[in-house]
């Protein structure tokens, strides 16, 4: 009762098979307990093409058989079912997101609260900026249990997001996240904008994550399209995601080595994380290599100099590198400080769907690199690391490890670089047809869904963050931990606030 | 600790030197862009069309730096090299106004007036706003701390509370969700008070104007002492803005020349 397609391959929405939401709910209990998972959740128009929006539509990953399956259903007439949540964990922000976008109730959600819109939305007189109407925080009452919270304008350098933890002296009983001030409008803004536009919107929906994002959106063009991009340019893309990745998990490991109060490791990292940022100005012009990928290929390539300037510079990081974590996996207080820190039990990322770095740091071997493999990637593999312990340490480790491995594939792609074209426009899109296209962004699985309509354009389109799937998994791991080891637990995820919000 | 010494001798000094006008920046980089109305053929929009967020004016040739995105898909359409950008990384302005770039030299920004100077001059303590943007110019506003930028040298630092800032710094598009927080933040800076923003999302709503929750940049009533444009704009940018404002060019940015970098 599912259409199974690859990464990236569009399939006609008449092929995607329409059951009755019993039906439809019970074949994504059964693929995901037999190790899939849940992708993306949701309507299958956007708001404004009403004839869309009374069907729903699941897209399912089989990592083991490198699948992507969607199955979809009318929505009831009640615009009432019987929600997944209350079986399937991992659906439960995507109901949220349904109920809140669309007023569809997911019945016997655990958790069915504002995902992004704040109540002082709601059009409601008086004031200066109108009444606030608190959101409905869980609260635990007793005494001496007492509340501490957070946000949004946060005490650093940090996007906005407010966390009520309720506290039993030194303990956290419960974290409860309020996200959505980020919530720009993106997704609707992305529908009735040209695709020139679309490309600087995709590349701006987290800004750490650039070529993660715009890749997945190239990547779902060129599939409605049937465009492939030519070799060298799936070459400077793969290149240039490794290069995201390393310059990110070397900034959280700077990060984390600051809230274990480990400062040279802070310093030394933050700089280094800026040399691989300045190679992605090399090739793109940009920091964070804006401008780079577009459908149908990329930008900018590497000429001769470029290339070995940039493995020049690539051999000189990877030494400075391995002096830093030598010494910062050798130090004594910042490994007790890391160990049994935040621990994410192996159950429980399986549970909540978690991915990434997140999800192999508590032995879920899941990475789309290798899982779902596209452009580079089918041809070039990258051995995926896995731990097993679930807490700080073994999240950081698993960074390490990763960066080390991304280093290896970034060098062996630039020296075997070739000279060719670097783009082919796509063509038209076809029209009724859907896809979906996954990229392992540095936080993980990062999904971008399109459907078209009878004339090709784009008639609906879900973005997915990997911290979408992720950010619960933060507030359970803060469940009786000492309140001090937030900092740190959060680093250890590092969770993009502008993806979930959109 | 013998070991953590070693490493540090092997890191090196990282620092970039005073004057920032030695810094170079890759070929590809892109800074302000240079345009040459000349080029033009009669009736060409190209550029203007292929701009993602309008901020193309024809006739005269202008480009609104706060709403640039620095995307190069105005370079790409235009069939006859009348905008290129160059590496120039200098784009900081005191006012709107002052953003809308022209042919002929593109001003930088003015110093505070000497009353401010005094107060601000030697120390600034300011307060960051992430008000809807996507996490760049945050990400670019950190570096600004790291050993290369190393902000704090010339006493500009960002702080925990709003009572204790002199200004603050506002990123994003600042959002419906945001807005409050805002000015509740804008509110708790004691007077006088400098306001800065941040890329193009701050100035203009950058690649989010028109977006349905969001307000594309700092309301108006919330008067802004300095934009930087840039999406996001590289530290550099960030860092020639502040020192610019604070009336420490002249000086060469620092009290003193720092050495040499030893790398």
């Amino acid at each position: 009762m599912v259409r199974w397609v690859g990464n990236g391959a569009a399939v006609s929405v008449s092929d995607v098979p329409m059951v009755s939401i019993e039906d439809f709910r019970e074949t994504c209990i059964s693929t995901i307990s037999s190790g899939g998972r849940l992708t993306a959740l949701t309507l299958l128009g956007s708001e404004a093409r009403a004839a869309r929006d009374r069907e729903m539509i699941a897209v399912l990953a089989d990592d083991a058989r490198s699948r992507i399956g969607m199955v979809r259903t009318p929505v009831p007439e009640s615009r009432r079912y019987h929600a997944l949540s209350a079986d399937l964990p991992q659906a439960q922000a995507f109901e949220r997101e349904i109920l809140e976008d669309h007023g569809i109730i997911p019945e016997e959600h655990p958790w069915p609260k504002p995902l992004r819109r704040h109540a002082d939305l709601e059009p409601r007189g008086g004031g200066e900026h109108g009444a606030r109407e608190a959101h409905p925080f869980f609260r635990v009452e007793g005494a001496s249990v007492h509340e501490v919270a957070v946000g949004p304008v946060h005490a650093g350098i940090i996007e906005p997001g407010h966390f009520r933890f309720q506290c039993h002296g030194e303990k956290v009983l419960h974290l409860e996240i309020q996200l959505g001030y980020q919530h720009r409008g993106a997704e609707a803004l992305f529908l009735r904008s040209k695709p020139e536009r679309r490309v600087t919107i995709a590349e701006s929906i987290a800004g750490d994550t650039v070529i993660g994002h715009a890749l997945a959106h190239a990547a779902a063009m060129e599939g409605l399209s049937g465009a492939e991009a030519p070799l060298a340019a799936q070459a400077i893309r793969g290149i240039a995601l490794e290069l995201e990745r390393i310059a990110n998990h070397v900034g959280d490991l700077g990060a984390l080595c600051g809230d274990a109060a480990y400062l040279p490791g802070a310093a030394w990292f933050g700089r280094l994380r800026g040399e691989f940022l300045n190679m992605l100005l090399e090739i793109t012009g940009n920091r964070f290599g804006r401008g780079l990928v577009l459908p149908g290929g990329v930008r900018f390539g590497a000429d001769p100099v470029r290339q070995s300037g940039l493995l020049e510079r690539l051999d000189r990081l990877e030494v400075d590198l391995d002096r830093v974590s030598e010494l910062v996996f050798e130090c004594p207080s910042v490994v007790s400080r890391f160990e049994q820190t935040g621990i994410l039990t192996r159950e429980g990322a399986e549970e909540l769907g978690v991915v990434g770095p997140a999800a192999r740091a508590s032995g879920c071997d899941r990475d789309v690199r290798r899982d779902h493999s596209s452009g580079i990637y089918r041809f070039a593999h990258i051995p995926v690391a896995l731990q097993e312990t679930g807490d700080v340490m073994a999240r950081a480790v698993l960074r390490w490890t990763e960066i080390q491995r991304s280093i290896q594939f970034v060098r062996e792609q630039l020296e075997e670089l070739k000279d060719g074209p670097l783009a082919n426009p796509p063509g038209p899109a076809r029209p009724n047809a859907c896809v979906a296209s996954l990229v392992e962004g540095w936080r993980g699985e990062i999904a971008h869904w399109a459907v078209t309509d009878d004339a090709g354009h784009l008639a609906g389109y879900k973005i997915v963050d990997p911290s979408f799937h992720n950010w619960l998994a933060l507030a359970m791991v803060m469940r009786d931990r000492q309140i001090s080891d937030f900092p740190l637990c959060n680093k250890s995820f590092n969770l993009s606030y502008a993806g979930h919000d959109l | 600790m013998f070991r953590m010494l070693k490493a540090r001798i092997q890191q090196g000094r990282r620092t970039i030197r005073v004057p920032l006008e030695a810094v170079e920046l890759p070929e590809r980089f892109r800074g302000r862009p240079a345009l040459d109305a000349s080029r033009c053929d009669d009736g060409c929009r190209a550029c203007s069309e292929a701009c993602p967020t309008q901020a193309i004016a024809i006739q005269p040739l202008r480009v609104d730096l706060g709403a640039c995105l620095f995307c190069t898909a105005c370079q790409d359409a235009c069939p006859s090299d009348a905008i290129r950008y160059t590496t120039d990384y200098r784009l900081a302005a005191r006012s709107r106004e002052a953003l809308i770039l022209s042919e002929g030299e593109y001003p930088l920004a003015q110093a505070l007036d000497a009353k401010m100077r005094r107060l601000f001059g030697r120390s600034l303590k300011l307060r960051q706003v992430s008000a809807g943007g996507c996490n760049g110019c945050e990400s670019e506003l950190v570096a600004l701390g790291n050993v290369v930028f190393d902000l704090s040298r010339f006493g500009v630092e960002f702080v925990a509370s709003p009572r204790h800032a002199d200004g603050i710094v506002v990123t994003g598009t600042v959002t419906d969700n945001m807005e409050h927080a805002l000015r509740e933040t804008y509110a708790a800076v004691p007077s006088p008070r400098l306001v800065i923003a941040v890329g193009a999302c701050a100035i203009s709503g950058g690649p989010f104007a028109g977006a349905d929750a969001s307000h594309g940049g700092v309301p108006r009533d919330i008067p802004v002492d300095l934009y930087v444009p840039g999406c996001p704009p590289h530290p550099l940018t960030i860092l020639d803005g502040l020192l610019r404002m604070l009336g420490r060019m002249e000086s060469g940015g620092a009290r003193e020349a720092d050495p040499p970098r030893a790398s």
